[in-house]
């Protein structure tokens, strides 16, 4: 009974004033995801906390807090107690959202964890768009006056915006050239992209891909170091422009600063193995999804250069407040 | 082929079927108690949908709307409380047929003709929503816009009783809908510094408070007086079947066609086309002086019109995502929630999932027979419920569905606020389905206003040289041009029409 579980952890987390004790965990664990159930952050955060469950001998219960672009969620995971009961699957936002000036919020507030999956975003046109490969539409986008193309495929300021600013942007073009259309998600960028709305979304292969098996549409680039295991077709950025542009959506287990390092030692291992697990890799694979693990210290890293490196485009084409 | 055989796979699970026959029983229930109605049967139904596989949370929603549907004619065959407002049309009817003793004649009429009238739309909505989703697909956000004019429009001018208050009713909703940073610019709007107000306000807790929490109130500050005892027996509901099936095909089929048409337009519910195909009926009717003395003839169209309502409404919500009536609107939400996502691309990506809904309508609609005859033999017993047990429950219910839409007491406060406001509206005769369409259809006009200006830099020529969207855009100046020449010629009678209300 999930149910049942969920209101037995609200209990909980509201009454959570408790020191960290040697045998943790004694009790159970909150999982906490800024985003809606059903969608691809919840799909790996349930599969992560079975898994977890598993390895730390304690329920490990999901609770979706949703909304404002997902600083509601990222918000609640660095407020709660750094106790190692309440974690947090936190995304690319952490890297964002600041800039955005939505939220003093950025990734330090965190004790990172471990880096679970990363998707590399990709260029998708529509399959009956006349440009072949990227030298073309690139090429054309530079030759036609500011405002011939648009993109779609997330809000104004995230994750896939981002990836094509970057992209043009490396390539010497103002990124304005190409007007950004916010859309909810990938999903109606995509149905954009279908009825002739717009001409890129530059959303990860995954978003893409029912639509791309149905033949719908085309994938001209991916913005990663090597090929998709899943379109092994579609050519990396590096061998269509040179170019060193790389930018991928990121999914991470966090806890709030001030963790102690025990509970995060014992954490990391558990998550280790997570990742190791047979369930997590066939889980990923089916959903077509990036593994990619980094632990601790490297997760860290990882965010802090992804901050510098969004923050140093953003301010570019003009999204910093 | 594959594709049915695919949902009937879905829907065959004895995890689907359970769902379904506790979600009819759950929507029998709340349809026969009168003054809770269908629409708020599927708002407490939400939050147990989020636990749900997506096939088994939205049959739960269409087979506990379409119970709740027909079960509001029972309390008021009996009673002369119409359950639900869908079946206050013809309350007078079905209730003076149990005086002279014929209850079985207005009930039996009641359980058939909603079934055959829940399946004509059903069959109107696998035919048609198919393939307006291909057309759909190319739909860009000009034609939504227009589109989501048009729904607004209806929802103030179809159900109000008066378009001033219906366009107020309308901004209030307009309004909850812009709080929050989910506007196309990304931009926080009246959040007054809270992280939580940055979420916006979310849909499903308000749907419950005004929908649940408003009736509780309602029946605290009337010192919640029980009802008066139903009458003790029911004849053969089933005997008088065939008879009324050769007299009446002609009413059953125009009540169906009545009500699938006003299903489909966006803010006109099952109680719009109750009303409407029954007005219908007696124009048409060789014997209009018998209407409302207990003759059944109204009760055969009007039942069966508000049925097929049910199910066409979910065309538009399916295909475009603009609701047809409150309850789709509720549905909506979920289907975002469960990852189907309206709009054609839902036809592209999971067709298996569409059709399976598709059979839960035709299965759903085939169980009321039975289920509504179990529920006529039982409905003394239900009518005994007394209201100081019922409205406890029923509050708990809420709470425990507002906390759990987003794991955080804001949803509960949320709840608690709009209780009180949708009291306050109602009390005040203020309509309350533009207020509810409002919140829905604002953010998808919002949305394609800001999109299609983005794209056509500013151009506003764009909004209507597509040919789909001067379409739209045509049909929602004949519409505007309708309604003001109605205006002009008959200031009073569409006032008075609609402002036939139960009592």
């Amino acid at each position: 009974m999930k149910f049942a579980k969920g209101i037995i952890a609200a209990l909980l987390l509201s009454a959570t004033a408790m020191p960290a004790w040697a045998d943790y965990p004694d009790r159970p664990i909150t999982l906490l995801v800024a985003w809606g159930a059903g969608g691809g952050t919840d799909a790996v955060a349930r599969v992560v906390a079975v898994s977890l469950e598993k390895e730390l001998g304690q329920s490990v219960n999901v609770v979706n807090r949703t909304g404002g672009s997902g600083v509601v969620g990222h918000s609640a995971m660095a407020d709660a107690e750094p106790d190692g009961y309440t974690l947090g699957l936190a995304t690319t936002e952490v890297n964002l959202m600041h800039w955005l000036g939505l939220t003093k919020l950025d990734y330090k507030v965190y004790t990172p964890l471990a880096l679970m999956n990363q998707d590399p975003a990709g260029v998708q046109v529509s399959a009956d768009s006349k440009y072949q490969n990227l030298g073309e539409l690139l090429e054309a986008i530079k030759t036609s006056p500011p405002g011939t193309f648009r993109a779609t495929g997330s809000g104004q300021g995230s994750s896939w915006h981002v990836a094509i600013a970057g992209l043009l942007n490396a390539e010497g073009i103002d990124a304005s050239t190409v007007t950004w259309v916010p859309s909810d998600g990938a999903a109606s960028g995509l149905q954009e992209l279908l009825s002739g709305g717009t001409e890129i979304v530059p959303s990860s292969l995954v978003e893409a891909r029912a639509l791309i098996d149905a033949g719908r549409v085309k994938s001209l680039a991916y913005m990663s170091k090597e090929r998709s295991k899943l379109f092994p077709d579609v050519p990396i950025l590096k061998e269509e422009t040179g170019s060193d542009w790389e930018f991928g959506a990121w999914r991470g287990i966090v806890a709030p600063k001030g963790l102690p390092d025990d509970i995060r030692d014992r954490l990391i291992a558990a998550l280790k193995n997570v990742f190791d697990s047979e369930e997590y890799n066939q889980f990923m694979s089916a959903q077509g999804f990036g593994a990619n693990f980094l632990s601790g210290e490297e997760f860290g890293n990882f965010m802090a250069t992804n901050d510098v490196n969004f923050g140093k485009t953003m301010k570019a084409i003009g999204l910093t407040k | 082929m594959d594709v049915i055989l695919q949902a009937f796979a879905l829907v065959a699970t004895g995890n689907v079927i359970v769902t379904i026959i506790a979600a009819s029983m759950f929507g029998l229930f709340v349809g026969a108690v009168p003054g809770l109605t269908a629409t708020m049967a599927t708002a407490l139904l939400v939050p147990l949908t989020f636990f749900m596989e997506p096939v088994a949370a939205v049959g739960a929603i269409v087979a506990c709307s379409a119970m709740a549907i027909f079960a509001g004619d029972i309390p008021g065959a009996l009673l002369r409380i119409p359950g639900t407002p869908a079946s206050a049309a013809y309350v007078e009817d079905t209730y003076k047929l149990t005086q002279k003793g014929q209850a079985e004649l207005g009930l039996g009429a009641c359980v058939l003709f909603s079934a055959l009238g829940g399946l004509f739309g059903t069959i109107v909505l696998i035919f048609a929503a198919p393939s307006l989703a291909e057309f759909a697909v190319k739909f860009s956000s000009p034609e939504y816009f227009w589109i989501a004019l048009l729904g607004l429009t209806c929802a103030v001018f179809m159900g109000a009783s008066s378009p001033a208050k219906g366009l107020l009713s309308l901004f209030i909703g307009l309004t909850i809908a812009s709080v929050g940073l989910n506007n196309p610019a990304g931009v926080p709007r009246l959040t007054f510094g809270s992280t939580e107000m940055m979420a916006g306000i979310d849909f499903i807790p308000v749907m419950i408070g005004i929908f649940a929490i408003s009736e509780v109130l309602r029946t605290v500050l009337s010192g919640g007086e029980g009802w008066q005892q139903a009458p003790e027996a029911v004849g053969n509901i089933f005997r008088d079947w065939g008879g009324m099936l050769r007299t009446y095909w002609k009413q059953l089929l125009r009540g169906n066609i009545t009500g699938t048409a006003v299903g489909i337009l966006p803010g006109a519910g099952s109680d719009v086309a109750a009303y409407v195909s029954y007005a219908i009926s007696r124009r048409f009717s060789k014997t209009p002086e018998k209407y409302g003395t207990g003759h059944v003839e109204g009760v055969v169209e009007a039942g069966a019109a508000n049925n097929a309502s049910l199910s066409s409404a979910w065309v538009p919500a399916l295909v475009f995502g603009i609701p047809g009536d409150t309850m789709t609107a509720i549905v909506i939400g979920v289907l975002y929630v469960k990852g189907m996502n309206p709009g054609p691309t839902l036809f592209i990506f999971n067709p298996q999932t569409i059709y399976a809904v598709f059979l839960i309508f035709i299965l759903a609609n085939l169980i009321m027979i039975p289920l509504g005859w179990a529920l006529i033999k039982f409905s003394k017993n239900i009518l005994r419920v007394s209201k100081a047990v019922l409205m406890p429950l029923i509050l708990i219910f809420c709470i425990v569905g507002a906390f759990a839409s987003n794991n955080a007491v804001y949803g509960v406060t949320i709840m608690l606020i709009f209780g009180v406001v949708g009291y306050l509206m109602e009390e005040n005769d203020f309509p309350i389905a533009p207020c509810v369409l409002g919140i829905v259809i604002g953010p998808i006009l919002e949305k394609n206003l800001i999109t299609t200006l983005i794209k056509s830099q500013g151009n506003l020529l764009d909004f209507i040289n597509r040919p789909i969207a001067f379409a739209i855009f045509a049909i929602f100046c004949l519409l505007w041009l309708s309604i003001i020449v109605s205006w002009i010629r008959a200031p009073r009678r569409t006032d008075e029409m609609l402002r036939a209300e139960p009592d």
